[in-house]
């Protein structure tokens, strides 16, 4: 994925590749722990690692402010989506105090050649989602919680993720920030 | 167009990464009769020039080697105490080697996390809310550009006074750290970047911007 010297496009990188990469990783997980919620546990976990290194990314290629208020946060978050996985969720189901909202997307680049076979219905295939989201907000002092209300996995019309605002990290925030 | 080092200072005020630019290396040789007509001090676990400055040999250059034998602290290889040394006048001629003080790890470390304190000084004592504390400190020879991400990282590029553009390169160093760095899985965060990938993408990307400037990245 890198850009600078190679030049290559990172558009351009298959992401059937990816959708199977990542398919061997959860079937080796599914192998490694007996427990489907470890499973989903490990995700989170792998996906968080994943996500406090992946911010610095996405800020040092769109050159994106901070955000003060979660509908900034949303937008940035779906143009991660794009980069990242090269989709484009809608953002919906605001709740009343601006602080909830949802993800929504059909096409789902890690799901594409997936069923879930009848023992690991409990299985959030896509919980890495939830861990990067996480790692990512949490490096730019922010503390969200999220998780999938409808998964195309699991027989909904669409994927809808549901991001809520926790609280601002206040500690964190470097100097000259706020 | 110079460009003298980079820095990259933690979230945590850590100096993560340095890398020497260019930094010019000034050394002279000379050989002096008894007494010395220059006057010489230990300092900092160095012995420096203090007073009498003359065919570049200049106030604060570090005396490196006498005779071709190499100076660690104040004593000589084979042991021998330089100062006594230079009082015997039986040991003249002397041929004494002299260059411009290099900054140890340790002391680039110690500077690093003096310039964290300084930085969010400066944030808190502006007049106006919401400062973003130091980004350029300014003096007669060099001038300090310094780039804080979102997440806390400060990138730093010591350059010449009059070298433009460093803030196109400050965000080319952060996307290089973005990608050399973090995409390592063997690099773990807040940690001393030993990227090898990292270190030659840095080195091609400031050569470029010394050649032909910011532009062209």
């Amino acid at each position: 994925m890198s850009r600078a010297g190679t030049k290559l496009d990172s558009k351009k990188v298959n992401s059937e590749l990816f959708t199977l990469t990542y398919g061997a990783l959860v079937a080796q997980l599914l192998k490694d722990y007996e427990n489907v919620e470890d499973v989903n546990k490990q995700l989170e976990r792998m996906g968080y690692n994943m996500g406090i290194r992946l911010i610095e990314d996405f800020l040092a290629r769109t050159g994106s402010g901070r955000c003060y208020d979660f509908r900034d946060t949303a937008e940035k978050i779906q143009t991660g989506f794009k980069i990242f996985l090269g989709i484009t969720p809608t953002i919906a189901n605001w709740s009343a105090a601006g602080d909830e909202f949802s993800l929504c997307f059909e096409a789902n680049p890690l799901t594409e050649f997936v069923e879930l076979p009848d023992h690991c219905l409990n299985l959030k295939y896509c919980n890495i989602l939830i861990g990067v989201l996480r790692g990512a907000c949490e490096m730019v002092q922010m503390e969200i919680a999220c998780w999938f209300v409808q998964d195309q996995l699991k027989n909904d019309n669409v994927n809808e993720l549901r991001v809520k605002f926790i609280k601002r990290l206040e500690d964190a925030i470097p100097a000259g920030e706020d | 167009m110079v460009i003298y080092g980079v820095y990259i200072v933690s979230k945590s005020g850590g100096l993560i990464f340095n890398h020497d630019h260019n930094v010019p290396r000034i050394e002279s040789e000379r050989t002096f009769n008894y007494p010395l007509d220059i006057k010489l001090s230990y300092e900092n676990k160095k012995i420096v020039v203090c007073f009498g400055q003359k065919d570049g040999i200049n106030v604060g250059h570090v005396l490196t080697a006498v005779n071709g034998s190499l100076v660690t602290g104040r004593d000589l290889e084979n042991g021998k105490d330089v100062f006594e040394l230079l009082e015997q006048p039986e040991s003249f001629p002397l041929s004494l080697k002299f260059s411009r003080a290099r900054m140890t790890t340790n002391e680039k470390i110690f500077l690093a996390s003096m310039f964290y304190p300084l930085f969010a000084i400066a944030s808190q004592l502006s007049p106006e809310p919401r400062c973003s504390g130091i980004e350029i400190l300014e003096a007669d020879t060099f001038r300090l550009h310094c780039y804080q991400t979102l997440t806390g990282i400060k990138f730093i590029v010591v350059a010449e006074p009059t070298q433009n553009g460093i803030e196109i390169l400050l965000k080319k160093i952060y996307e290089l750290y973005a990608d050399y760095a973090l995409k390592n899985p063997f690099y773990s965060l807040e940690m001393p970047i030993r990227c090898e990938l990292f270190e030659t993408n840095l080195q091609t990307l400031l050569e470029n911007v010394e050649k032909s400037g910011a532009g062209s990245v």
